[in-house]
């Protein structure tokens, strides 16, 4: 714990040094193009999305955290739950600090942000970012960049020790979150691009899925590799939280209270029905029985494939985005995976990597100009956008797959990652955190 | 007297309750109880992948009765319990050598 913690102050400490060299650089004049001359605060706009940025709360703790927590082994549900718990506190503490500074504070070559609004320095009450207070909009962005983090924790339970997992947040966070959000939607060099991220398939689910897969290739298999859910009600009760908190996550992203937000909320409704019809039939069909986890399992792969496109595709482009990530998904974790062999214990990458890369690549076929003019796809005579979406999804592969090995180097600088064996068959509820779930 | 221990099917519980309560048994004790016999274990999927599970939940009741009624008592058991799959479970008959009920000290056969 000692470690951790001189860890975590030298953390602090290089980046307040880091501060002042950068506000040395940062120009007077504010970035041009970034505020219009008069921006007004929209009271609608305010409303729904203090509203929305909640709704995405909900989604890490509790949603994903009982999505999680139920799927896990009895004897180590409470340390997944942990992971979630601690990994939003975390991030909510960085972001204030410098999460948000530097990821949508000015722009540095397109790679990453100003320090100036470190514990949102300059930002005051009635500072406006579009229509609503720049205040909102960093916490609106902080639920995401929660979310992401906390994603990734599915893939390595059951073996991770609690202390390597909280030094991997503050890292993970810092260097990998922090970047890509800010090349996507932050001005960075993805965004000048024009690569189309409604409300973060790259950002936040092809990045956690990534992470994921690397993770678990580094930290090796669990002794028991079988998923034995200790309780699937709560499981249904997580998937149900995370499709509800979605809304204000993919509607939210349109950043006001307008037709796009609605659009975007029929959207993800839609995708998310037809994939989880499109796992439980296929499901049905292979192994003759359709199953809750499998239902549930589909909704998190619609819901994760309609969010870049929620904000640019019609209707049809979402049933049909949906149909593809809920068929493609049920195979790549109930065949791919064993297959190939990797232990990721809930299916992170094979849901979340995979539904993201489905749904970024499908932005670029079905983004519709009638729904966004921002976003025109192949179908719409613009083959181009398919090649942006392509390149931005592998530059986002690449870039979060060295950083999360990099981070594991770093960790194990410090600690082991794993706990032991023993530790890992008595469970992490008891070994990491003296607890247990269930005392029936 | 005799102890007669019966392992069946928890969805057959009710009717065998309800049978042995007519055929005028005083009392009786239940535990959920796992276990395995020629039926073995059965499968779970989930996420598509298979979890052997080897020990299968049924219903143990433990029923303690004099000598008349034992018989009558595994008659009705294995009448009610019956479903003709593998997997309808067990019933023992050991003989008990003396019951004492604690609060008036009765032994014997007035004790059950």
């Amino acid at each position: 714990m000692k470690k951790l913690l001189s860890v975590f102050v030298l953390i602090m400490m290089i980046l307040a040094i880091s501060a002042n060299l950068i506000f040395a650089e940062e120009p007077a004049q504010p970035e041009a193009g970034q505020v219009q001359p008069q921006p007004k605060l929209d009271t609608g706009d305010t409303a729904w999305m203090i509203v929305a940025t909640a709704l995405v709360m909900l989604m890490t703790v509790p949603g994903l955290a009982l999505f999680y927590g139920g799927l896990a082994k009895k004897k180590d549900i409470l340390n997944t739950i942990a992971m979630s718990f601690v990994t939003y506190c975390i991030v909510s503490f960085l972001w204030v600090f410098y999460g948000y500074s530097l990821t949508f504070s000015g722009d540095i070559e397109g790679i990453i942000g100003y320090l100036d609004k470190a514990f949102l320095g300059g930002v005051k009450v009635d500072s406006l970012q579009g229509t609503i207070p720049e205040v909102l909009f960093s916490i609106f962005q902080l639920t995401f960049a929660a979310i992401t983090v906390a994603l990734i924790s599915g893939a390595y339970i059951e073996r991770m020790k609690f202390s390597a997992w909280v030094l991997f947040s503050i890292l993970w966070m810092s260097l990998v979150y922090v970047p890509v959000a800010h090349w996507v939607w932050g001005g960075g060099f993805l965004a000048k691009m024009g690569a189309l991220d409604f409300a973060g398939g790259t950002v936040v689910h092809i990045n956690a899925g990534i992470a994921a897969l690397v993770g678990v290739l580094i930290l090796g298999k669990r002794k028991n590799t079988l998923l034995v859910p200790n309780n699937l009600t709560l499981v249904a009760i997580g998937a149900a939280l995370l499709w509800f908190g979605w809304f204000g996550f993919n509607a939210g992203s349109a950043a006001a209270s307008n037709g796009l937000a609605a659009q975007a909320f029929i959207n993800t409704n839609t995708a998310t029905a037809v994939a989880a019809l499109a796992w439980m039939f296929t499901e049905w069909a292979v192994t003759k029985k359709p199953t809750v986890l499998g239902i549930a399992s589909g909704m998190i792969a619609g819901l994760v494939a309609i969010t870049p496109a929620a904000g640019f595709v019609n209707i049809v482009g979402s049933v049909i985005i949906g149909a593809i990530a809920g068929f493609i998904c049920y195979f790549s974790v109930t065949a791919m995976k064993p297959k190939l062999g990797y232990d990721d214990a809930l299916d992170v990458f094979g849901i979340h990597g995979l539904a993201g890369i489905i749904g970024a690549i499908l932005t670029g076929v079905f983004a519709d100009p009638s729904i966004n003019e921002a976003g025109k796809g192949l179908l719409y005579g613009n083959p181009g956008q398919l090649w942006t979406q392509t390149v931005a999804v592998l530059i986002t592969i690449v870039y979060t797959a060295i950083m999360t090995a990099v981070i594991f180097l770093i960790i194990r600088i410090f600690m082991k990652v794993r706990v032991s064996e023993e530790e890992e068959i008595i469970g992490l509820d008891s070994s990491q955190h003296s607890e247990r779930a269930y005392n029936l | 007297m005799k102890k007669i221990e019966a392992i069946i099917q928890p969805f057959k519980f009710e009717e065998v309750k309800e049978a042995l309560v007519l055929a005028g048994i005083q009392g009786m004790t239940i535990t959920d109880v796992k276990g395995f016999g020629r039926q073995k274990g059965h499968v779970e999927i989930y996420r598509g992948s298979e979890l052997e599970v080897l020990f299968i939940p049924k219903i143990k009741i433990e029923v303690v009765v004099p000598d008349s009624l034992v018989e009558k008592v595994v008659k009705v058991i294995q009448e009610k319990a019956y479903t003709g799959n593998v997997g309808d479970g067990k019933i023992f008959i050991l003989p008990v050598e003396d019951a004492l009920r604690i609060r008036t000290k009765e032994k014997g056969e007035q004790a059950i």
